[in-house]
């Protein structure tokens, strides 16, 4: 099954993680991006609605994760980001670069994070508790969360 | 010719379908796609700088010209992560 996926059903880190996992790897890096109850102007967040265009997205991160290898070393990268709605705590995005050594792993997630915030065709509609929703886009690199 | 323009995000709520087959004349580019769409959704017209086109899975410029068969992606600003 390959690393890089869309997927309609929930995510686990640590199954994402394992897949990055190997003899020779002496390090492992995760980033998980979880829906967080406040919206950075404050409202109350009742969920979150994601769509993409799967065939595109995939494509995506395989570039992403070609640079990252170019970049920072040989790795492993896996990518899981959901689609369809999701609840407070649950996990949008969880991404995983196992490596010989932590530098790689670690400079490899943070870029491929960054890079898939920037660049995957995927969309977030943000819900309100107060029934009312927005679509929102991805501030630029220095202001991401 | 005909190409499918499959739509996301506000462009989707908008346009009101996920993708709809479009009649085009040959030659026709991204741009003049998006004139056929703006004129029956003008709601769309403030989004268009914003948009950024996919031909069959590639990022195209507007003036990328179309063929038949083609599918047309409409990309708002993105929001993933």
């Amino acid at each position: 099954m390959s690393r890089l996926r869309i997927l309609a059903d929930p995510i686990d880190p640590a199954q994402v993680e394992a897949s990055v996992r190997g003899a020779a790897h002496g390090a492992t890096a995760c980033f998980t991006g979880i829906v967080r109850e406040l919206a950075d102007d404050g409202r109350s967040v009742s969920g979150l609605s994601y769509e993409a265009h799967a065939e595109m997205a995939v494509a995506e991160f395989e570039r992403i994760a070609a640079e990252a290898i170019q970049y920072f070393g040989t790795c492993e990268i896996a990518v899981a980001h959901r689609v369809g709605n999701l609840a407070v705590g649950d996990v949008a995005v969880a991404v995983a670069v196992g490596a010989v050594h932590r530098s790689t792993a670690l400079d490899a997630c943070r870029y491929a994070i960054d890079q898939l915030k920037a660049r995957a065709p995927i969309w977030k509609r943000e819900m309100y508790a107060d029934g009312s929703s927005a679509w929102r886009d991805n501030c630029p690199p220095d202001r991401q969360a | 010719m005909v190409v499918r323009v499959v739509t996301f995000a506000r462009l989707r709520e908008l346009l009101g379908f996920e993708w709809r087959a479009v009649t085009l004349a040959e030659g026709a580019d991204a741009s003049d796609a998006w004139a056929v769409l703006s004129a029956d959704a003008p709601a769309i017209q403030s989004l268009r700088a914003s948009t950024r086109f996919a031909r069959n899975g590639r990022m195209v410029d507007a003036d990328q010209a179309l063929s038949d068969g083609d599918e047309l992606a409409l990309l708002p600003p993105v929001g993933g992560g």
